[in-house]
């Protein structure tokens, strides 16, 4: 049981961050272009997905709640600033894609807010993240730091990564959906971005040495970890090969498999810490009476009901973007 | 912990919760009147019904959006301020608000998309089906909300273990006598404001002179089942009285401002209640009504608020002016039914203007009963966030700043002020365009999950 609310955590929160990774990538493209026909074709090729994308955060959370209620309860309360203002932004990202097609003196406002409304989202997930794995002061399960713990030069960075490492999904989002102008203008991205994101990774390595994060050891106690960088840089092989030969679908594809690497070598190196160094999953488990009670419905027939209906949807918007049946 | 954080943090849980309710306690009663209307045109084929069935969808499409935006701020407060709470008590309300998270994507996955994709693909008797789904969508919604809410108001099916509320028995817990008082309570609040508010559209289009056919089937029919419903909620709302009388003296006192022990007990229609000196000043109070309402008969021994210590007492003022707006709210909306239904069935065009007028003009009183019904239940329940077991001071993040508390309260008023000022603006110019003659098209980029997209595909009435 536990394991199995593990798992549906980790994929939900994987899912989150590829499918409304994209989302938010564009969200901050969308801001390097003043041009409206590559805006609109950008809007379009997230427009009919991004808030079934975002739903999945929200399944994130009360998952994180119901089956691991005292992660839920410490890392929400520390992260107060970051939540507080991800929320906000990503509740002015949601409704600027709803309110941009029918405003027209207003549409300042609403582009505004989706470009700011992407990158706050975006900073604030990374800088969790980060400080996630700089690890947080914890006293017998309880959180001991202050409302600025997060806040920090590796978290920071981390954030910054995060944000070019979702414009690069966002870029080959594009290229894979888009065609003509807005589709070169991305493949123009690409290469650059991938180029920060790798820096960045780099810098964030030797931080993390240099600060001598336990998280380092863990790393060269389990040797077999580093096939997971190989296979990303097989991908980031396959990323500048999918733009060298313009092939659309594969961009995404190689960054989607980085990111799934990037995600897995985190999971990997703090098993079987949920709160790293400080909860394991079993011990921040709820009771088996709230497990179980989510699984036999929730968990059994709604959780893989919504994964056949996201497939579904996205086969539905599977091709390329067609402005003239769009509404935006 | 720091008191000011403790208070401003109460202020944003209430600010986001009630800026929240008002968009489900309309969706859910829209979402039950769709129903009806669908099986009516099913039944009669009149295309008038079809057309008002296309036009409401459409403003439901913009306030479910609305309703799920503001909803999921409130998701996470739980654990941004309130990290106690959510640690003692979340292997029980953890899985409770997840199967609400879960129902309502179950509603918006699978049905929404018929309804919006579906005339035309669908046979008839699925589309219903569908529209009932939804409508059963969003009251599975409100069930796991008021489950929740009602564990927090009379907690059982738990034991205590190493100071967390380990749930024993499910059962209990969805099945408690509470829930099935307050459950109906909120449904029907729910089911009443979308009859009122259908009443006063319709109202609002005959008084402009427009779209006829529909605006008289709005009226009549908003009146004629908010004249059903609004008894049915009064009893209810009774029921519900009878429980906190039950389990929650402390709150009745409250409620009914009686300060001592009464034998008979009379009932204070009106007061200004003196915490300080526990006395009302300008007292209006019926004798012996007190103890009819509280315990039905004419000699019982009612409990006044001093026979519990100050520091287990709520704050008297809101509980009491609230709970009294929400029965003034209540018997007016009785009044507007009964007599609007009469009147429209004897259709007497002198009376009619006056009548049109007082029914639009209503449509505001089911929301302000919502609320202050609301205001009543969890202001009554304090100093306690879960009855009797966890004190409110005790249940807010303990290491949370001021500052950070205020910073994050300013965020959510401006926002949730900006953007829902645009919502409202929004459905208020649907509303105002009417029905339109021609059928819901349906925008080919338009899914099920995006409920909003319902209504941008329609220049025609976006004006």
């Amino acid at each position: 049981m536990i394991l199995y609310w593990s798992l549906i955590l980790a994929l939900s929160m994987l899912l989150y961050v590829l499918l409304d990774g994209f989302d938010l990538g564009v969200g901050m493209l969308f801001g390097m272009t003043r041009d409206e026909t590559h805006r609109r074709h950008m809007l379009a090729a997230v427009s009919p997905l991004w808030d079934g994308n975002e739903t999945w955060l929200i399944v994130a959370g009360v998952v994180l709640w119901g089956a691991f209620s005292p992660v839920y309860s410490l890392l929400v309360s520390a992260f107060y600033v970051p939540v507080i203002l991800m929320l906000t932004g990503l509740i002015f990202r949601g409704v600027a894609f709803e309110f941009r097609g029918a405003a027209h003196r207003t549409r300042v406002i609403w582009n505004v807010g989706f470009v700011v409304g992407s990158v706050v989202a975006a900073f604030m997930q990374g800088a969790m993240v980060g400080a996630l794995a700089k690890g947080l002061p914890v006293i017998n399960g309880r959180f001991a730091g202050d409302v600025m713990t997060w806040c920090n030069g590796f978290s920071v960075l981390c954030g910054v990564a995060l944000c070019a490492g979702y414009a690069l999904l966002g870029a080959s989002w594009v290229v894979k959906r888009c065609e003509a102008d807005a589709r070169d203008a991305a493949y123009r991205a690409i290469v650059p971005l991938l180029w920060v994101v790798v820096v960045l990774l780099i810098v964030l390595f030797f931080h993390a040495l240099h600060e001598d994060l336990a998280i380092m050891h863990r790393w060269l106690d389990r040797p077999y970890l580093f096939l997971v960088p190989l296979v990303a840089l097989c991908a980031i092989a396959g990323i500048l090969m999918g733009v060298r030969r313009r092939r659309d679908n594969q961009p995404f594809l190689m960054v989607v498999v980085l990111f799934i690497c990037a995600y897995a070598m985190l999971a990997i190196s703090f098993w079987p810490y949920i709160v790293p160094f400080s909860l394991t999953i079993t011990q921040a488990a709820g009771p088996h009476a709230s497990l179980a009670f989510m699984f036999w419905g929730a968990g059994l027939f709604v959780y893989p009901l919504m994964l056949i209906y996201t497939v579904y949807s996205y086969n539905v918007f599977k091709g390329k973007v067609d402005l003239t049946s769009g509404h935006y | 912990m720091n008191t000011t954080a403790l208070m401003l943090s109460r202020l944003q849980f209430a600010f986001t919760v009630s800026f929240h309710i008002i968009f489900p306690s309309f969706t859910i009663g829209l979402a039950a009147w769709l129903t009806v209307l669908d099986a009516l045109y099913l039944i009669t084929r009149r295309p008038v019904y079809h057309r008002v069935f296309d036009f409401w969808l459409k403003i439901f499409g913009v306030a479910f959006g609305m309703g799920v935006v503001s909803g999921i701020v409130l998701a996470f407060e739980f654990g941004t301020n309130w990290s106690e709470l959510s640690r003692v008590s979340g292997p029980i309300q953890g899985p409770l608000l997840s199967y609400e998270t879960f129902t309502a994507f179950m509603l918006e996955a699978s049905f929404f998309g018929v309804l919006l994709f579906g005339r035309n693909r669908v046979k008839p008797g699925l589309y219903l089906f569908s529209v009932a789904m939804v409508a059963l969508g969003t009251t599975l919604s409100a069930f796991w909300i008021m489950v929740n809410n009602s564990w927090m108001q009379y907690p059982v099916g738990y034991t205590i273990q190493n100071g967390v509320y380990v749930p024993d028995d499910w059962a209990k817990i969805i099945f408690s006598p509470v829930v099935w008082v307050r459950f109906p309570h909120m449904l029907f609040a729910a089911y009443v404001t979308g009859a009122f508010c259908v009443a006063a559209t319709g109202a609002w289009y005959m008084l402009r002179g427009m779209c006829h056919a529909e605006g008289r089937v709005m009226l009549r029919m908003g009146l004629f089942l908010a004249a059903i419903l609004v008894p049915v909620q009064l009893l209810f709302g009774h029921l519900v009285g009878d429980y906190v009388h039950r389990y929650q003296p402390v709150k009745f006192a409250a409620i009914e401002a009686r300060w001592h022990d009464e034998q008979p007990a009379s009932e204070v229609l009106l007061a200004w209640p003196d915490a300080a000196h526990e006395k009302n000043d300008y007292p209006i109070s019926v004798p012996v009504l007190g103890s009819l309402i509280g315990s039905m008969s004419l000699d019982s021994k009612e409990v006044g608020l001093t026979d519990f210590p100050r520091s287990e007492r709520p704050p008297i003022v809101i509980p009491f002016f609230a709970f009294r707006v929400m029965v003034g709210c209540g018997l007016i909306m009785l009044l507007v039914a009964w007599g609007g239904t009469l009147l429209s069935l004897k259709e007497r065009p002198l009376q009619r203007r006056a009548l049109l007028w007082t029914v639009f003009l209503c449509f505001p009183l089911p929301f302000i009963a919502t609320l202050t019904g609301w205001f009543t239940a969890e202001v009554g329940r304090q100093p306690w966030t879960v009855y009797g077991l966890l004190r409110t001071a005790d249940a807010v993040t303990p290491f949370l700043t001021p500052r950070a508390a205020a910073g994050s309260l300013v965020v959510f008023c401006a926002t949730y002020v900006f953007i829902f000022a645009f919502g409202t603006y929004y459905i208020y110019k649907l509303l105002k365009g009417g029905p339109a003659e021609a059928p819901l098209h349906t925008p080919p980029t338009a899914l099920p999950n995006r409920p909003l997209s319902a209504a941008t595909d329609l220049p025609s009435t976006v004006k």
